[in-house]
């Protein structure tokens, strides 16, 4: 078996409606057992208090922001090489999802900001590339609504996909450049010996596991609605010619 | 090739409109500027390289969408497509004799406004040289933009949506240059780099702009 037959449509819909229940449970028991451990159940922290604790939505959420892109950068240029509608699809339904994860990691930054910081928004180079991904999003999502005929409007967003990565990663470079910033470095990486204190970083741990799951949940249902209405739309026409 | 750019060049001066608007607006920019934050000359003299890199950027988004709207509108963009050179070559010509009518006069232009926003005097070089080196990235990644949204019937607003954050990089590293230049320090360091994004863009940007225009002529 070929890792390209779960391309094809019937196949994808069989396999989605199966996961997609699972992933949503998981990802619920994931956020619920993670935020409650990491809002109730952790100590304070000694010099920001219980401020610490929006890192369990700030981290997985800005994570996933960056990883959405990069699956919709792999998803497109499977469409632009292989032409397969569902990987085109799925680029489709995960823009929104990662525009909303972009949101809320620049929110809950920006409410941890002001008490940490005194500042809700600093010309910060993570913070102004977050900023720019987000504007990426939106030109994405727009440009996705803005054509009429689907495979036009899904090779344009592919290619607009590819050239918007390089520039996205350019920018992120240009604004080291351009200031050196309040954000603090990563706290979470695997070659580090030491990494946030275990306190926080198992019920961090759990949270992650649950953005990620809620993000497969959520691509995977939307990606199914888009195949469902690209279905609706040919009986639709079919109507229409007989 | 050659004609094919004579021919944009030409359309660009006598079909009016296209040419004079762009240095018009950054004119506009530039002079409303003092309006906004006060006629203060040393507030200006700091701010000044920004405002003029962004003046310049705007200037040259308001004619993007002319690059390929009217050659569609006419059916000359099919022609261009089944000529005997190749797409990108066409896509690098019309780039090109896009920043011949705006980019090379917004760059001439610039040091002239450059005495209204009362600009340090060593920033004047490094404005010119930066925006002469850089423009070319802006029309580049531009006619990207206008071959993405050609097929739209009103695009001239995603367009804007769509080019400006691919213009960050280059808007940082420009503003860089002018920055340090007015202050005396060495500008070479994001100067290359601007440069580079030029280069890379010219290099790679075709491409890309003319699969979009494939699409879009489909």
């Amino acid at each position: 078996m070929s890792f390209w037959e779960f391309a094809n449509p019937r196949r994808f819909m069989g396999i989605a409606d199966r996961i997609v229940p699972w992933a949503f449970a998981l990802a619920a028991l994931c956020l619920v057992t993670g935020l409650t451990w990491g809002f109730f159940f952790t100590p304070d922290d000694f010099r920001q208090g219980s401020t610490v604790k929006i890192i369990y939505l700030h981290v997985p959420s800005a994570m996933m922001a960056i990883n959405a892109w990069a699956m919709m950068l792999i998803t497109s240029l499977v469409w632009l090489v292989r032409r397969h509608h569902v990987s085109a699809l799925a680029a489709k339904a995960a823009a929104p999802v990662g525009m909303t994860f972009t949101v809320i990691a620049l929110a809950t930054g920006a409410i941890w900001g002001q008490p940490m910081w005194g500042t809700w928004w600093a010309w910060d180079p993570r913070l102004t590339s977050f900023l720019i991904l987000f504007l990426f999003y939106l030109g994405y999502i727009a440009l996705w609504s803005a054509i009429e005929d689907p495979d036009t409007a899904a090779d344009l967003t592919a290619v607009l996909c590819l050239v918007g990565s390089v520039f996205a990663v350019l920018s992120r470079y240009a604004l080291l450049f351009w200031n050196q910033g309040l954000h603090q470095g990563a706290t979470l990486s695997l070659d580090k010996e030491e990494n946030i204190s275990d306190v926080f970083y198992f019920p961090l741990l759990v949270c992650i596991a649950g953005f990620v799951l809620l993000f497969i949940a959520l691509v995977f249902y939307r990606t199914a609605t888009e195949i469902r209405l690209r279905r609706l739309h040919a009986i639709s026409l079919r109507e229409r010619m007989a | 090739m050659t004609a094919l750019l004579l021919r944009d060049l030409r359309l660009a001066f006598r079909s009016g409109g296209g040419f004079g608007l762009a240095l018009a607006f950054f004119l506009i920019v530039t002079i409303l500027v003092p309006f906004g934050v006060g006629p203060d000359t040393s507030t200006l003299r700091i701010i000044a390289p920004g405002i003029l890199w962004v003046g310049a950027l705007l200037a040259c988004l308001l004619s993007l969408d002319r690059i390929f709207a009217i050659d569609r509108e006419d059916g000359s963009l099919d022609l261009l497509a089944t000529a005997p050179i190749p797409l990108e070559g066409v896509v690098a010509v019309k780039a090109l004799a896009h920043w011949l009518t705006t980019g090379l006069p917004l760059t001439l232009a610039a040091p002239l406004f450059g005495v209204l926003l009362n600009l340090a005097p060593p920033g004047y070089v490094w404005l010119t040289l930066g925006l002469a080196l850089g423009t070319p990235a802006l029309s580049m990644i531009g006619t990207f933009g206008a071959a993405l949204t050609v097929g739209l019937k009103r695009g001239g607003l995603l367009l804007s949506l769509l080019v400006l954050p691919l213009y960050v990089p280059t808007l940082i590293f420009g503003a860089e240059v002018a920055q340090r230049g007015t202050s005396n320090l060495d500008p070479t360091t994001p100067l290359a780099l601007m440069a580079g994004i030029t280069a890379g863009a010219t290099a790679l940007l075709p491409f890309a702009a003319a699969a979009a225009l494939r699409v879009n002529l489909r």
